[in-house]
């Protein structure tokens, strides 16, 4: 606790700030990718005490927020099946789907239970061999090692009652697919920490060398994103984009590699699905075709439901960092965290869940 | 091991052991002694008053309590906010079948334990038994009945411009406890809730200064939450400072890995004291003197606007706008 203090020490944190306005003279858009980032911004206040020519825009970050109503709408339709227990994360459990969402299917008496790890979902179902259990496989590669080991302990168990239903989403992909939409002008990304622990910092050198866009792998302390601003803002303005990494004492630059070599193990890349922002090119993973008997689809023989557009909602945008909540004609007003019609207002690190809870209404 | 049946909640035979063998062995009192369908109270003087609540805790048993103890320190508490003389509480349990006789017993005893610290007599009860499945354990519910023998007023809607926010010591220490204690979350925990009788507490305060003007126990919901309650009611809004807000690191940590905010955790031990800036010293003062207040702090201030805001200064100097808790508190994916 003590170390990590020193990130949140007021006063070095208020000097950096004052560096980043003295030295500030050029316009810029910085996207913070993570959710987690997003509500750290809010929380600590650092938005307002930015020099006006620092623009922060919030990016697709979110996995809950990402997550397609289509794949909400089939995990609903699951949890009618009197012989399937879904076990999920726990923020999964407000968000809309067409006419439903997974709390109100258990206030209905539907078998769905939060977990905080896969594991527990294998657990549910060594104790419950007459049912079907599926895990709500969303995220990205923070939750995607344990969803892996999820896979091989079902291997090692010899279970045959345990599926994931997938939807899971890589993050360099994604910033890729960001960079090359021609409505967005981004010039620099602080990169998602705790992804990074995993990935390390190598995948995210493309932005750099290919489009000369940099980008910072930070904590989630006011003193890590404040430097990572500041250092941002250093490339940006001295024309020499790189990747840097201020949170190296727990992201090494090349990762995590047994959780990398875990999740090869089990996945492969494939196009993905993303709420808002349709499909991304190689910003998926799906089981390797020797895994397929955990899949959820084609054991089940179902497929995700398409989506359909939520009339009104500017989730997709704001995913982009393209608008703010503040420009959506639902944003407090028929969109509520207690009435959430988007994602973004679902989950806790959702854009929208952060303007509304941290006062920009 | 003997468990409740619900031949218990029959009203023959073993209800009456239940009642002679548990109930009035432990709340013994001359006025549960008439045994009749309702209790003859003796006359008081002063404003009654009057609060009920139930509590269906899961566990009943956790570090600091159990869902005996939370049901009087609860009900206590809430007749105290009201700057009321806890006097008498009635206990209504409904069981689910299966429960252990001996639990029953633990928590019977709990509650009796707790109503004599707090001076308050147990006067009528009642039992239900459900069948398995329809109820989770047990649930209790208390009312509690007090006397305001005081001139003086207090609410959610007297806070005024200039009052000053006082709160008795660190928040979200049940929440956290219960959350910790909760499903297959394997932590390392030792922070017990802070369920506790404010009885004392609040009579020195009011011992103390005239000049309170709201007591709240930011209970479910947590500081946020119960805070934009008063700044509704009293049409005013509240400037919190964050650095003064107490905060133990290991709940702190708790909150930070499950992605939840400590100031909507639940409080059981906590009361937001809401004073004239003349008296607030001698208020923290007489507090700080109390066990339950050692910790205690001035956290804001009330400011005229009457957007009804919670505004929490962040450390940096920046500033946010704490809103009531939206739903329920779910950990976040990562």
């Amino acid at each position: 606790m003590k170390y990590l203090e020193e990130f949140r020490d007021v006063a070095t944190v208020k000097k950096m700030l004052y560096k980043l306005k003295l030295e500030s003279n050029k316009k810029i858009k910085i996207m913070e990718v993570c959710g987690t980032h997003t509500m750290a911004i809010f929380r600590t206040g650092i938005r307002d005490l930015l020099p006006d020519n620092i623009e922060l825009i919030s990016g697709p970050g979110c996995p809950v927020c990402v997550t397609p109503q289509g794949y909400i709408d089939t995990a609903i339709e699951l949890s009618k099946r009197e012989d399937i227990i879904i076990t999920t994360f726990a923020d999964m459990m407000r968000v809309p789907g067409t006419d439903s969402s997974l709390q109100k299917q258990k206030a209905l008496g539907a078998n769905v239970r939060m977990v905080y790890s896969p594991l527990d979902a294998v657990k549910i179902a060594q104790d419950n061999p007459d049912k079907e259990v599926v895990f709500l496989a969303i995220g990205f590669e923070t939750t995607i090692p344990t969803i892996a080991l999820s896979v091989k302990r079902v291997e090692e168990l010899n279970l045959n009652n345990y599926s994931i239903l997938q939807s899971l989403k890589t993050m360099p992909a994604t910033m890729e697919g960001l960079v090359l939409d021609e409505e967005i002008e981004i010039d620099g990304f602080i990169c998602p920490g705790h992804v990074s622990t995993v990935i390390g910092v190598k995948p995210y050198e493309f932005l750099a060398e290919k489009y000369g866009v940099p980008a910072v792998v930070a904590g989630f302390e006011s003193g890590d994103i404040v430097f990572a601003l500041y250092k941002l803002l250093k490339m940006i303005q001295d024309r020499e984009p790189k990747i840097e990494n201020v949170y190296s004492r727990l992201v090494k630059y090349e990762g995590n590699q047994s959780a990398i070599n875990i999740i090869s193990d089990i996945f492969e890349v494939t196009n993905s699905q993303w709420r808002g922002l349709g499909e991304i090119k190689g910003s998926g993973l799906k089981l390797r075709n020797e895994y397929q008997n955990i899949d959820t689809e084609i054991k089940l023989g179902i497929s995700i439901s398409r989506e359909k557009k939520l009339k009104g909602c500017i989730c997709g945008e704001v995913l982009k960092g393209k608008k703010t909540p503040l420009e959506c004609k639902l944003f407090s007003k028929a969109c509520t965290p207690v009435n959430p019609i988007g994602a973004c207002m679902v989950s806790e690190e959702g854009t929208c869940a952060a303007y509304y809870k941290y006062g920009k209404k | 091991m003997d468990v409740i049946t619900l031949a218990h909640g029959s009203g023959g035979k073993l209800t009456h052991q239940l009642i002679d063998g548990i109930f009035q062995q432990y709340f013994d009192n001359e006025i549960l002694g008439q045994k009749n369908d309702s209790a003859l109270l003796p006359e008081v003087n002063g404003k009654i008053a009057v609060t009920t609540d139930s509590f269906v805790i899961n566990p009943i048993f956790f570090n600091g309590g159990d869902i005996g103890k939370i049901s009087v320190c609860g009900t206590v508490n809430d007749l105290a906010m009201s700057g009321a003389k806890p006097l008498y509480l009635t206990v209504g349990f409904i069981i689910e079948e299966g429960l252990a006789i001996e639990d029953l017993r633990k928590i019977v005893k709990s509650i009796a334990k707790t109503a004599k610290e707090a001076g308050v007599k147990i006067v009528t009860g009642d039992t239900k038994v459900v069948e398995q499945g329809n109820a989770d354990k047990i649930y209790i519910n208390t009312t509690g009945i007090g006397v305001v023998t005081r001139d003086i007023y207090i609410g959610g809607e007297m806070a005024e411009p200039g009052d000053k926010v006082i709160i008795n010591g660190t928040l979200g220490d049940h929440g956290a406890s219960i959350m910790a204690q909760r499903g297959d979350l394997d932590f390392d925990f030792s922070t017990e809730s802070d369920c506790c009788l404010l009885n004392n507490l609040i009579e020195d305060i009011l011992n103390t200064s005239n000049n309170v003007k709201v007591l709240r126990d930011p209970t479910r919901g947590g500081l946020a939450t119960t805070l934009n309650e008063i700044a509704s009611q009293s049409q005013v809004a509240i400037e919190l400072e964050e650095e003064q807000i107490p905060i133990k690191a290991e709940v702190r940590s708790l909150c930070e890995i499950l992605g939840v905010d400590p100031l909507y955790l639940a409080n059981e031990g906590k009361v937001i004291v809401i004073v004239s800036e003349e008296d607030v010293e001698k208020v923290l003062e007489v507090m700080r003197k109390n066990p339950m207040g050692e910790d205690a702090q001035i956290i804001g201030t009330i400011v005229d606007s009457n957007d009804s805001n919670v505004y929490l200064k962040t450390g940096l100097g920046g500033t946010r706008i704490l809103n009531m808790l939206a739903g329920e508190l779910l950990p976040r994916i990562c």
